[in-house]
């Protein structure tokens, strides 16, 4: 049969951001899937040399909308980290409490999204409906839903009081009552089950060779979770599992998702009630020494590394992003191929994109030897990379 | 008798089309957080179309970035007159952090026509489904009064509203 290629994107109804991807099919089977990335390309790693750390926490939340806290947390971490600053534990609890509330509010949207593509609309609406309570508590302790600008290079910039904890406690009560029962929908719905089972399969020895992070290795059966590999924040004195999976299968990425919203009420029920006294965050000295980090986290979506080269002033040199929806994306193309056109948006939707996050740009064939390009020279180069490709 | 029918539907129904420019996903979420049980904007009768030729409004999120620009200016093509566009939190209306980034153009207004503007970091639905409704006050004058009202007490007076009435009153060909 004669291969088809179907351009997909970037503006489409299955994912709300732009990414295109271009099929070469033969009938309903998908031969080979190519990706284009770089539709939202802003460029944040070069605006941070332009910025102070503290002024980069805000710019580091932007760079996704939903894992907003983790991306903050890792900058602020790595900043630490070059000051040899000791946190006080109050600070990291209440960061660790954050962290965890966001990995609720993108495990539940996760599931929705999921729930919408595989066209379960009426489990979309319920878990957003359910989402709702983490946003109200989100609110209610940094006054924002979606940037909550809770860290500061040395802490967290607001303190949890006793009402709000117990609001915490009460809707982590509610919210688990109603993941049981997702736990159940997931694993006996018939209607859901036909759409994920065996569909966007991905090897554990594939995942491996392919460095797929997060949730959709752990789906695989590979065990790797920042949070108990190296431990950061309170992660160290907090007791939970890291879920795996052998299913290899959307299935097996679903459960790993609904039973880590399960591990995340624990955590933070455990953080609220053993929260240590005392101060929240300690003052910290502007100016960074000079010297490199790698700083690394547990994403919602896998783990998140920034490398951040400090030079002694209070800007730093280069701020290195690497996301996890990118270094997905190879496993994702295998998922991909020998599968259904009807099964792209799910098994896309699995890996839980976040196009946001990913679009990052890397030079590898430059012509001249220069190390780095200023502000300028990229401004020119972009204009005319789009104006050859128009 | 026949605009006025004309008129009435599209109070009634306004669909809208989300497009993202290259946001960062925050608005974006807030966009679909408004349509879903606890805000719920289908009572105005929107729905959210996957295909810009269905839609009335074109939903615009995040700074304009150098890649996306020509097909952002192809989709508002595509969308059938009248329409209107609404850029929903402050990268949509005027860049944000990211203006003066090398590879942002600035806000949704660089490369179309923009008629209401919410801004925001990312605006709450409610701020979304009071832009929509600042929208269809220059059709409804029942909505119009609410608005006003609405504006009397302090509620979204950073809301702009520019240029409504080049598009909303244009006759049919």
């Amino acid at each position: 049969m004669a291969e088809i290629t179907i351009p997909i994107g970037p503006q489409h109804p299955a994912l709300k951001e732009p990414i295109n991807i271009t099929l070469k099919v033969e009938g309903e089977v998908i031969v080979e899937p190519i990706l284009r990335i770089g539709y939202n390309h802003r460029g944040i790693e070069k605006a941070m040399e332009a910025r102070s750390y503290i002024q980069n926490i805000y710019l580091a939340e932007r760079v996704c909308g939903i894992c907003s806290h983790v991306h903050s947390s890792t900058l602020v971490q790595g900043a630490e980290e070059l000051l040899e600053l000791e946190i006080p534990r109050r600070g990291l609890y209440i960061r660790t409490i954050f962290l965890e509330l966001e990995r609720i509010h993108s495990h539940l949207l996760w599931l929705g999204v999921a729930a919408h593509e595989v066209g379960f609309d009426t489990l979309f609406m319920y878990t957003w409906r359910d989402r709702e309570i983490v946003m109200d508590l989100l609110e209610l302790i940094s006054g924002n839903r979606v940037n909550y600008a809770m860290n500061t290079v040395g802490g967290t910039r607001r303190d949890i009081n006793d009402e709000q904890k117990k609001k915490l406690l009460k809707g982590m009560d509610a919210l688990e009552e109603r993941t049981k029962y997702y736990v159940k929908i997931a694993t006996t719905e018939p209607t859901f089950l036909k759409r994920v089972e065996g569909v966007g399969i991905l090897k554990k020895e594939v995942a491996k060779k392919l460095c797929a992070v997060g949730p959709t290795a752990r789906g695989s059966g590979l065990r790797m979770d920042i949070r108990k590999d190296d431990p950061y924040a309170a992660y160290d004195e907090i007791p939970f599992e890291a879920i795996t999976s052998d299913l290899c299968d959307v299935m097996g990425r679903t459960v790993v998702r609904v039973k880590e919203l399960l591990e995340a009420y624990k955590i933070i029920k455990y953080a609220v009630n053993n929260l240590p006294a005392g101060e929240i965050r300690k003052k910290a000295r502007r100016k960074i020494p000079e010297n490199e980090i790698l700083s690394y986290t547990e994403a919602p979506r896998g783990e998140l590394l920034y490398y951040i080269k400090s030079n002694g002033t209070e800007k730093p040199e280069r701020v290195k992003i690497r996301t996890p929806t990118l270094a997905n994306i190879p496993s994702t193309i295998e998922m991909l191929k020998g599968g259904y056109i009807a099964d792209i948006p799910i098994v896309f939707a699995a890996m839980d994109p976040c196009i946001a996050c990913m679009d990052r740009v890397i030079l590898v064939d430059k012509k001249n030897n220069e190390r780095s390009m200023n502000w300028e020279a990229l401004r020119r180069y972009g204009i005319k990379w789009y104006e050859v490709k128009r | 008798m026949l605009d006025k029918l004309i008129n009435w539907s599209r109070v009634k129904s306004p669909w809208i089309c989300h497009l993202n420019t290259g946001g960062c996903n925050g608005c974006d979420i807030e966009v679909v957080a408004s349509l879903t049980p606890r805000f719920d904007l289908e009572r105005f009768g929107i729905l959210i179309k996957g295909t810009p030729r269905h839609a009335d409004v074109l939903v615009a999120t995040g700074a304009m970035t150098r890649q996306i620009w020509t097909r952002a200016r192809r989709i508002y093509d595509q969308t059938p007159e009248p329409k209107f566009v609404l850029a929903v939190g402050s990268c949509a209306c005027s860049g944000g952090v990211f203006r003066g980034c090398y590879n942002v153009l600035g806000g949704i207004d660089t490369v179309m026509p923009v008629n209401v503007y919410v801004p925001g970091c990312p605006p709450r639905p409610d701020a979304i489904i009071f832009g929509v409704l600042k929208l269809l006050s220059s059709l409804d004058p029942k909505i119009a009064k609410l608005v006003e009202e609405l504006e009397r007490k302090g509620y979204g007076k950073d809301i702009e509203v520019k240029g409504l009435t080049d598009h909303g009153s244009r006759k049919r060909d």
